[in-house]
């Protein structure tokens, strides 16, 4: 078989289509949704007409949810950071034998559904439920306080959804830790605690930053959690967006907002990975 | 922290060591004493035992029962990181995501030395790899890691290095350079090393004195030559180089010579070198002080004569010729002979005689398994 000049091309085409399908088609009709004129209606139909005004006016209205989004993946990044660590590092040094059942219970609530499952912690923490009843018999709740509808519910809620996507990278970079090198720190002058910090911590990076980027970027655009554990009042920038595009019909605003809650994480990310290193994650 | 920054170092003493896992003993109540200042090999196969000991040194692993003092200091129980002792391990474990400079200075830091940086220059000189320290180890190659390794141990001046199997992962040439290398930093130094190893040659090479392990204890110990020359057990002269061993009884003992009756020839062996006084035996004798001459042509070596031999395997390896020789007995003798001109090469078929000079035969008590030792040789 003759090789053509391109014949690299033809290669690249399966990648080039995949992408094509399922990036910049769908990014291509959000980014002309953005650019709606904001006067169209599901009944008279809807033009683009570059009404760059749009992303103006959803930053006005709608600066308080994204900020809020963003506040709340962070604070659950965090959360998910601490409890994912501990749990990743002692299925990796301690567990021994148990390490792969563990792991196939860190993965055991995908076999339920999301929406189920963030159902049942409605119940758990509901009003009269043992959790509310409990934290108000030991004095942490006041007698009238509540859990469900409080950035406490919709932040566990985050937490308890994106866990695994935390524990799973940090749990494949600290598995392959070489457990000689930690042995070398302690020879070294270590006590325990500084060879984590020296050690075992640094050559976990890899998985920190991919832990934290699979945890963070689809909780700042969860709606699921907000809109069963909390109230009004804790609005994420997802509950808007599912909000103008299914009941009120102003994709213009919609369509803005998505653009800019995905500008806003990927700004974030590239400053992130930028700090934080890359040079093992490429 | 106790640690060994200018103080002379002290020595290493090991008492009733044992190291017992689930299902069997590593280490036997070990005795064991390195003098300060001494280049020390622990050898012997794997599983011997020496390495589970090393660790134990390191605070890596906690004995069962027994004693480790430096001194007078008891450090059995000591955390690792509070050990004046480091070690070299087996395969390097450098840390990945630190430069050479940073390895090196990993224990300084810990202990929060002041002037790392100019310890660490001096170190990397030391270990002739100044120019490479920004780079990272996965970029050197296993001769520099070896000597990364070595430097990140020997800065913070322990008062025992401990080196697990250091050449381990080094091909021929570079191990038999590294050897001298490591022999001439220890000198320079004068710290202790305990250095473990399976490769008799190399502790040959390197240390003054030699533990040889197997099965959790230790065989013998002693000088090289001293365990080359008079060994005490069977294990120790098929482990260290080869050994003849040939079945005979004691035929008398009196004064300082033991003489033994050898499949009908009467042999003479120093007192000394005796580790039999009565009943069956084996006799023992190095390949390299074994003569050759055709049948009824005089060598020079009086005392243990026997005739009646038959060359039947010759090699040339250029240095030597390594010839096997059938006794009337039916047992084949390994002979080593030097090729220095004298005499021409002896063609297999040859019937030869075969002696010895009685003061480089050694007598070994029957007891002793004569196959110890012989598989395990590298």
């Amino acid at each position: 078989m003759r090789r053509g000049r391109f014949t690299g091309y033809w290669l690249m085409l399966p990648a080039a289509l995949w992408l094509a399908l399922f990036f910049v088609i769908p990014f291509y009709s959000l980014l002309a949704t953005s650019l709606y004129d904001p006067e169209g209606s599901v009944l008279t139909g809807y033009d683009v007409t570059y009404h760059f005004a749009n992303f103006v006016d959803a930053l006005d209205d709608f600066w308080e949810p994204l900020l809020r989004s963003l506040w709340y993946a962070a604070v659950a990044t965090a959360i998910c950071l601490v409890l994912g660590y501990v749990l990743a590092y002692a299925i990796a040094f301690k567990a021994g034998r148990w390490s792969s059942l563990l792991l196939v219970l860190v993965i055991a609530p995908f076999f339920t559904s999301f929406l189920i499952r963030t159902l049942s912690w409605k119940l758990i923490l509901a009003d009269d439920g043992f959790v509310v009843d409990t934290l108000q018999f030991l004095h942490v709740l006041g007698d009238d306080s509540r859990l469900l509808a409080t950035p406490v519910a919709v932040i566990a809620g985050l937490v308890y959804n994106f866990l695994p996507f935390m524990v799973l990278p940090l749990y494949a970079s600290l598995e392959k830790i070489d457990g000689r090198l930690i042995e070398a720190a302690g020879d070294l002058y270590a006590s325990p605690s500084r060879g984590f910090l020296k050690v075992t911590l640094p050559l976990s990076k890899p998985g920190v930053i991919a832990g934290t980027l699979l945890t963070f970027i689809p909780a700042a655009g969860d709606y699921i959690n907000a809109s069963l554990l909390g109230s009004p009042n804790q609005r994420m920038v997802g509950n808007v967006i599912q909000n103008l595009f299914t009941s009120t019909g102003d994709y213009a605003a919609a369509g803005a907002l998505s653009v800019i809650l995905m500008a806003i994480i990927v700004a974030m990310v590239m400053v992130y990975i930028r700090t934080a290193g890359t040079e093992e994650l490429v | 922290m106790s640690l060994a920054a200018d103080r002379a170092s002290r020595s290493l003493r090991l008492t009733a060591l044992t190291k017992e896992f689930a299902t069997f003993t590593a280490v036997r109540s070990l005795d064991l004493e390195v003098p300060a200042g001494s280049f020390f090999a622990l050898l012997g196969p794997s599983g011997c035992g020496k390495t589970t000991t090393l660790r134990m040194v390191a605070g890596l692993e906690v004995p069962t029962s027994g004693s480790i003092h430096l001194g007078d200091d008891e450090i059995t129980y000591e955390k690792p990181y509070r050990r004046p002792v480091n070690t070299v391990f087996q395969n390097y474990a450098l840390f990945p995501h630190l430069d050479i400079h940073e390895n090196v200075a990993f224990g300084l830091r810990r202990r929060k030395v002041k002037d790392v940086d100019r310890q660490v220059k001096e170190m990397l000189a030391l270990v002739e790899l100044e120019s490479q320290a920004k780079k990272k180890p996965p970029q050197m190659s296993g001769g520099q890691q070896q000597r990364v390794a070595l430097a990140r141990a020997l800065i913070n001046r322990p008062e025992v290095l401990l080196l697990d199997e250091p050449l381990g992962a080094l091909d021929l040439k570079l191990r038999r350079a590294m050897q001298i290398e490591l022999k001439r930093i220890q000198t320079e130094v004068g710290l202790t090393f305990v250095h473990v190893t399976h490769d008799q040659e190399e502790a040959m090479t390197m240390a003054d004195t030699i533990a040889v392990m197997n099965g959790g204890v230790i065989e013998q110990m002693g000088s090289p030559a001293e365990l080359y020359e008079n060994p005490r057990t069977t294990f120790v002269a098929n482990f260290l180089g080869q050994s003849n061993l040939i079945a005979g009884s004691v035929a008398s003992a009196e004064g300082d010579v033991v003489r033994v009756d050898m499949h009908g020839n009467q042999v003479s062996i120093p007192a000394e070198r005796a580790h039999a006084r009565s009943g069956e035996g084996w006799v023992g004798i190095r390949p390299e002080k074994v003569l050759l001459a055709p049948a009824g042509e005089p060598i020079d070596a009086p005392g243990n004569h026997l005739t009646g031999g038959i060359v039947t395997d010759v090699s040339f390896v250029g240095v030597s010729t390594q010839y096997l020789v059938q006794m009337p007995w039916g047992q084949e003798l390994m002979a080593f002979e030097q090729n220095t001109g004298r005499r021409a090469v002896l063609a297999k078929g040859t019937k030869v005689d075969v002696s010895w000079r009685p003061e480089f035969s050694f007598l070994l008590p029957a007891s002793q398994d004569v196959n110890a030792g012989v598989l395990e040789e590298a």
